[in-house]
């Protein structure tokens, strides 16, 4: 990174494109950890993998290893996984019970849930007339600046000043309304598994293709073709005259093509999220969905009930690393690692009080799109591969997000993708002025 | 049938699925399942049924298809770069011999995958349900438990281990 660049990262950002530098930069990665994801909401969990007291998760924000755990008093606590006398970390595993205290593994201090200091051994002969007394806020774990739930989807901030979780999300609060309003229970439960998949690349990259909505038909055009030749032959056979909904789900990569990618919307926000709607195909009138719908009417009333399967959602991007799949319940957490890896965690909920076969549609795209085994992340981890390599190199400066540049729709902040232009590279270069304004803390930024 | 004639078909039987695999010869794996086989990757040992459970793979023979189909299809862009793979099958116990010749069994693997210049070392538990057929056996239940199942994934699985 040239010197007289890194003091405004406003120059490294056009309205069409972008340094190459802001993916491949070290020291650009650390301001960037530091001034977006240590200081805006980010998703640590939800509510049902802590259910009782002294349940935990380990949650990387920014370069920060964290503990969301359930207190005793049935609050959710977000702490450093930090013990404050040597800095060890106090939870090694990734989730578990705590009983009703954490207790350091090295000298064995102790603590609440809520972090507060429960005991030092040694304590009175050890400290007295040091400058430790049992008060002292320097021997507690430290807490997120805070810690806000929504629905059960639980965040923090690192950051003590900055808008509220509500504000932060704004428009984009519909991806967990959208899920939550889909159960008949009005509420959601995880399934308690998590698919782990780590990308050789900057986390821009995921973000950036999460609503790439030209690209479908192209990097995943084999594995379209293939479950699409094996889908008619079900169809053929089969008494309905259709092919299980999960071939469906692959096909579409391909039988979706372009025009009709362009037939969808984008709409850009000023925080950096995007709503990418576009109806999924999920309202067939198979014997399952009219059952779940019979459920839900009587949950909701027919009028509520038509608004909410009404939704025309097909993912919504909650910047800086989160992308939720509402109408499929599954959502992907995005966990830099480094300038050049990118850790993306995806998980799959219950509607409350759906009936099983539902439940099971969306597993059906969980385990066929979203496993470690996927026919479809493959090929974008290959181009997620192959962008960060190529940008790397000296081959030249630029990210290019030109596509539609021009004829997006601006009002009050919000930008539309233009009727029939769903495959603008609004998004992009939304996500990117929103970085921008991050990186240069115009932004909510805050202070730590 | 000796307990050495069965244990010896038994393992014979488990290198050539290996060996399919190692071999490319996808079609001739995929024949191996019976017509209701299924191949089942856990992402847990404790799991006891692939069904209506998260899965890493939990294909049928469709399923199977599709992915075979989508390997050999030439834009499938990961799938260009050189790659393959070495299985090494061992350990094998016969848990259940049934009266009409159907078998239960486990086996330890290790896996070596390059891909371009990298190599990745898989290792685990094979337990097949093999249903005795005309020539030798044929699969009903291929489940595979992965030592790293919980494990972050650096890069995807894209055929069967």
């Amino acid at each position: 990174m040239k010197a007289q660049n890194k003091q405004d990262f406003r120059k490294m950002v056009e309205p069409d494109r972008v340094r190459k530098e802001v993916y491949t930069d070290e020291e650009i990665f650390q301001e960037e950890m530091a001034r977006i994801h240590e200081a805006v909401w980010i998703y640590c969990g939800h509510e049902s993998q802590v259910k009782n007291a002294g349940d935990y998760v380990t949650v990387q924000i920014g370069r920060q290893p964290m503990i969301v755990v359930r207190g005793k008093d049935r609050r959710i606590n977000v702490l450093y996984n930090r013990c404050p006398h040597r800095g060890n970390m106090i939870c090694g595993d990734m989730k578990g019970n705590t009983g009703d205290q954490f207790r350091c593994s090295y000298h064995a201090w102790t603590f609440h849930h809520d972090g507060r200091l429960k005991n030092i051994p040694m304590m009175e002969s050890g400290y007295t007339g040091t400058r430790l007394t049992k008060d002292s806020p320097e021997l507690c774990m430290k807490r997120a600046a805070r810690v806000e739930s929504y629905r059960g989807f639980v965040f923090a901030s690192l950051a003590k000043d900055g808008p509220t979780l509500k504000e932060f999300l704004g428009e984009a609060i519909v991806a967990f309304d959208d899920m939550c309003d889909r159960a008949p229970e009005g509420e959601v439960e995880i399934v308690p598994n998590c698919f782990r998949v780590i990308q050789h690349s900057n986390w821009k990259l995921f973000m950036e293709n999460q609503i790439d909505a030209l690209h479908p038909s192209v990097t995943h055009q084999s594995t379209g073709r293939a479950a699409h030749e094996v889908e008619k032959q079900l169809a053929k056979k089969a008494k309905s005259g259709e092919a299980p909904l999960s071939y469906h789900m692959l096909s579409a990569f391909a039988t979706v093509t372009i025009d009709k990618w362009d037939n969808f919307q984008t709409i850009n926000y000023p925080y950096g999220h995007c709503i990418l709607t576009g109806y999924m195909g999920l309202r067939p009138q198979d014997p399952d969905t009219l059952a779940y719908d019979k459920v839900m009417i009587k949950a909701y009333g027919r009028k509520r009930f038509e608004e909410i399967v009404g939704v025309n959602i097909h993912h919504v991007l909650v910047y800086p690393g989160l992308s939720v799949q509402s109408p499929l319940q599954q959502l992907r957490a995005v966990r830099p690692l480094g300038v050049d890896r990118t850790l993306t965690e995806i998980w799959h909920f219950r509607l409350k009080g759906a009936p099983e076969p539902i439940y099971r549609r969306s597993l059906a795209y969980y385990n066929l799109v979203n496993s470690p085994a996927t026919l479809i992340n493959a090929d974008d981890l290959e181009n997620f591969w192959k962008c960060h390599t190529g940008l790397a190199s000296d081959g030249g400066d630029w990210v290019s997000f030109a596509r539609h540049h021009g004829r997006d729709i601006e009002k009050k902040g919000v930008v539309s993708s233009a009727p029939n232009m769903g495959t603008s590279e609004a998004p992009m270069r939304n996500q990117m002025k929103a970085w921008a304004k991050y990186m240069s803390g115009a932004a909510q930024g805050g202070s730590r | 049938m000796s307990d050495l004639q069965l244990q010896h078909d038994v393992e014979q039987f488990l290198y050539r699925q290996a060996e399919l695999l190692d071999g490319k010869q996808w079609q001739a794996w995929t024949e191996l399942f019976t017509a209701d086989g299924i191949y089942w990757m856990p992402p847990d040992a404790s799991y006891q049924t692939w069904d209506g459970q998260p899965a890493i793979f939990a294909e049928d023979r469709n399923l199977m298809a599709v992915r075979m189909g989508r390997v050999l299809h030439p834009d499938a862009w990961s799938q260009r770069p050189l790659w393959g793979t070495n299985h090494v099958v061992s350990n094998v116990v016969i848990r259940k011999a049934a009266k009409n010749g159907d078998v239960e069994v486990t086996s330890r693997f290790h896996m070596m995958e390059l891909r371009r210049d990298d190599v990745r070392h898989f290792a685990g538990q094979y337990t097949h349900h093999l249903v005795k057929a005309k020539k030798g056996y044929a699969i009903r239940l291929q489940r595979v438990d992965m030592i790293n199942a919980q494990a972050a994934y650096d890069y995807v699985l894209q055929v069967w281990v």
